[in-house]
């Protein structure tokens, strides 16, 4: 029997001589176990050196290797050939992004809206080293627990309708990280991330269309982190009108 | 604009993070920067799953901490640096903590810890079977809130600068714009990782390549125990994906084609029934070190035992007793890395699992203070060898590796930037000017090529894998090397599609190519030479570990031919060299 084999139609942009994308079609042996990464592999170890494209651990953990296969946001890494077989297959850069070249995109916009929402332990006062751990039931972990398993594949803002049309919106992945560290009981810091979480590009922007949380890999739920801080920024508001005097 | 710093990183992960932590917090006046092929969160710490060791429960003591160690190392480790490196590791764990990492817990809120191999007591910290992950992104998130700490994100370092005998920069390629420019700094941490991709099967992402080693190797820094590499027991086939020792940390077994238990027939105790309170045993059975359960593996492959399987041969990774609600608490990961990438539910069925490289116990030769034969240049976690793991790593030693040594160096290099004047930086521009030549005339502007990439890189994994995988002989070893010499002589005539600029990916695989030949080499040598069998080094040809001639650190060093290998005494303290046994110590 013939080698099965299927098609892959791979999003082309360099931007030293090409003026616009093309689709470049290569025809890649068919294996049920291969993922569309292998293939990508494949393609620039045997035929096309040139093709560009992130990745590096193949299970699904380090968040380099996200692109739009046949127009979803998906991991190349865990998207496997036979969920698309007979083909084609169609491979491009993450939507919502500025592309590099090929299948890269600039990153550029998130990490600094990464940074924006402080991602990080905050306290008032220090606990010393040498006291030990604070102590954390597992209630408490299980409280942030999921907002912590944030890959920053960047999914999430591919599927997002609102920061397609509103590129200031800070989006899925950044309002999940500052919801994590408001919920984590060690943290002190949520009055110092309002100003970015309840800014008017923030969380109020959000529609609630929920693929951010359909896209991602890791059962994150951005949406649900979202709604959860909108709740607390709308009972703030309540508070600050009914309790001027100060209520938190 | 020159670029120029007082200290330069090396490496966004676990280790190059803590150091630039540890360097910010050492003065908020110094200006650090970290230079990374990747984004730091996409670093190959973010794999590690089952978790890191050090001493934090009432009933687990710092000495038991050293003779696991000491004793899982074969004795090559040196042993002030043990000592050092177990006293400082809960306080590294702790400041973790307080960075935030989602540890698991006991139900009264203190951390919990799981047992491990070649462990005698339970003292592996976890974030469920994610550690790695979890401890990569608090340390870059952490990083984010030091101003002084800067980035150069996707940039591909490929020469350190050295003058009057010291490191005072790097040469890199901005790949967004495919710039080769310089880095000048006071101080350079090398802080890498391994090079797992010399191999053919490998738990070790893409971008393992040995960069940092290849970089000190050039520069004319030793290799110390290239060959020591250690074979993690359960991958899975096929794509190399490991399978955490967590997994048997809480009780998983492994079996053969009949279903038995075969580590009882190597010398690693008596099997318990998976239902006694006591399964599963410290330094027992399936808790043994990594070395000799992927030599036990071998050997029931010869008897014929193991299952065959597309990939090759595998035996039973199972799990099922723990039941789905236990599996889902402790080790998530490994339920859903084996539904995608071995089409199985290890809740119903058990893992094919069969060894695979994973860690490299060799690296980059500093001494106790993570500083390297060159003055400026330091090096930390899994590029450096240090020498706490010597002929075999205990698992979940190497995430606190990467926080203590990684804090040292980066205290180390602080101290020494501070001590240091204004940079020379025009000899310098000399040397980037004659590394951005020989970057254009031997792969972007060459013509006349004609060897592929994948051609080289495959038959310099094959090699490796025959000559120096996990049992060892005179002969295979010698092929090796000569496969290796062909294969650099070879890759003079190498060739590239990709003649752009930007994120030009061909151009940094093939210099990547260029980092694993030399670390192959290295590898190769080391393991002709070392004429004993020592933790993961196995020769069939010399069975016995031999403390008389080989109680020493290898230490290869580049030469325009064949590596040059010379030995150092490993440091013995107060732990003199016994026979290492498992299964009934305690």
């Amino acid at each position: 029997m013939a080698e099965r084999t299927i098609t892959l139609e791979v999003f082309r942009y360099r931007p030293d001589k090409d003026k616009e994308p093309t689709f470049q079609s290569f025809t890649v042996p068919f294996r049920e176990d291969w993922v569309v990464l292998d293939a990508l592999n494949y393609l620039k170890d045997q035929t096309d050196g040139s093709i560009s494209f992130r990745w590096s651990c193949r299970m699904g953990v380090c968040g380099s290797c996200g692109m739009m296969v046949n127009g979803t946001p998906r991991l190349s890494c865990a998207a496997f050939l036979r969920e698309y077989y007979p083909g084609p297959v169609r491979v491009e850069p993450l939507a919502n992004f500025p592309v590099e070249r090929d299948l890269i995109v600039n990153l550029d916009d998130f990490m600094k809206k990464l940074k924006a929402v402080k991602p990080w332990i905050i306290r008032k006062e220090e606990k010393p080293v040498s006291e030990g751990e604070y102590r954390q039931s597992p209630a408490e972990l299980a409280n942030f627990k999921q907002f912590s398993m944030c890959i920053n594949c960047m999914l999430c803002y591919a599927a997002c309708p609102v920061y397609g049309l509103q590129p200031d919106f800070v989006g899925p992945a950044a309002l999940a990280l500052a919801h994590r560290y408001n919920l984590d009981s060690r943290d002190e810091g949520q009055e110092l991330r309002k100003e970015v979480v309840f800014s008017h590009e923030s969380v109020w922007e959000c529609t609630f269309v929920g693929e951010c949380s359909v896209v991602c890999p890791k059962d994150v739920d951005p949406a649900g982190a979202i709604q959860q801080e909108k709740v607390a920024g709308a009972l703030d508001l309540v508070k600050s009108v009914l309790m001027p005097w100060g209520s938190r | 604009m020159a670029h120029v710093h007082d200290i330069l990183i090396v490496g966004g992960g676990g280790a190059g993070l803590r150091a630039a932590i540890a360097a910010a917090e050492a003065d908020p006046k110094l200006d650090i920067a970290i230079v990374s092929k990747v984004y730091p969160m996409r670093s190959h710490t973010v794999a590690a799953e089952g978790g890191t060791a050090a001493v934090i429960k009432e009933n687990d003591s710092l000495e038991d901490h050293i003779k696991d160690t000491i004793s899982g190392a074969d004795w090559l480790a040196d042993q002030d640096v043990v000592e050092l490196f177990v006293k400082a590791a809960p306080a590294e764990l702790i400041q973790l903590e307080h960075w935030g990492c989602p540890w698991s817990r006991e139900p009264d809120g203190r951390v919990a810890v799981r047992p491990f191999g070649g462990m005698r007591i339970e003292r592996t910290w976890f974030a469920a079977d994610k550690t790695g992950f979890h401890l990569l992104h608090s340390l870059f998130q952490t990083s984010l809130k030091y101003e002084s700490i800067k980035r150069y994100d996707e940039w591909f370092v490929t020469k350190l600068l050295v003058e009057n005998g010291r490191c005072q920069g790097v040469v890199a390629i901005e790949m967004q714009t495919g710039l080769i420019q310089p880095i000048f700094a006071k101080a350079i941490v090398l802080a890498t990782g391994g090079g797992g991709r010399i191999f053919p099967f490998t738990t070790n992402g893409a971008i393992k390549t040995g960069d940092g080693m290849a970089l000190a190797y050039r520069a004319g820094v030793a290799l110390k125990d290239m060959e020591f590499v250690q074979y993690h027991p359960t991958g899975l086939p096929g794509t190399g994906i490991l399978i955490t020792e967590a997994a048997r940390g809480e009780g998983g077994i492994l079996v053969n084609k009949n279903g038995y238990r075969y580590l009882q027939d190597y010398a690693l105790g008596k099997p318990l029934d998976v239902n006694d309170p006591r399964h599963p045993q410290l330094r027992t059975m399936e808790l043994g070190p990594r070395d000799k359960l992927s030599q036990c593996f071998m050997k029931e492959r010869e008897k014929g035992n193991t299952i065959p399987g597309p990939y090759g041969d595998v035996v039973h990774l199972d799990i099922r007793h723990l039941g789905e609600k236990k599996i889902d608490k402790k080790i998530p990961f490994v339920r859903e890395l084996s539904k995608n990438y071995a089409g199985i539910d290890p809740v119903y069925e058990p893992i094919p699992v069969r060894p695979v490289v994973h860690y490299m116990m060799g690296g980059v030769h500093t001494d106790i203070q993570a500083a390297t034969s060159i003055p400026g240049l330091y090096a930390a976690g899994e590029c450096a060898c240090v020498s706490i793991n010597g002929a075999n790593r205990l698992g979940s030693n190497s995430l606190t590796e990467l926080l203590v040594f990684g804090a040292r160096a980066g205290r180390n290099a602080a101290a020494f930037a501070k001590e240091q004047g204004k940079l020379d930086t025009a000899v310098l521009e000399a040397q980037t000017k004659d590394e951005q030549d020989r970057i254009r005339k031997n792969f972007l502007t060459k013509t006349d090529g004609k060897e592929r990439i994948a051609t080289i890189r495959t038959e310099m994994n094959s090699t490796m894998e025959v000559g120096a995988g996990i049992y060892r002989q005179e002969g295979p070893l010698q092929e090796t090397c000569k496969k290796l010499a062909e294969l650099k002589e070879r890759f003079k005539n190498v060739t590239i599609d990709d003649r752009s600029n930007c994120f030009n990916t061909e151009l940094t695989s093939v210099l990547e190519l260029e980092n694993m030949l030399d670390i192959a080499e290295a590898v190769a040598h080391s393991a002709v030479n070392r004429k004993e069998s020592r933790g993961s080094h196995q020769r069939t040809d010399y069975p016995k570990r031999d403390d008389e001639n080989f109680l020493s650190h290898s230490l290869a060093y580049c030469t325009t031919g064949a590596p040059r290998i010379d030995y150092q005494k490993v440091v013995i303290t107060n732990w003199p060299p016994a026979e290492r046994t498992y299964g009934d110590t305690k």
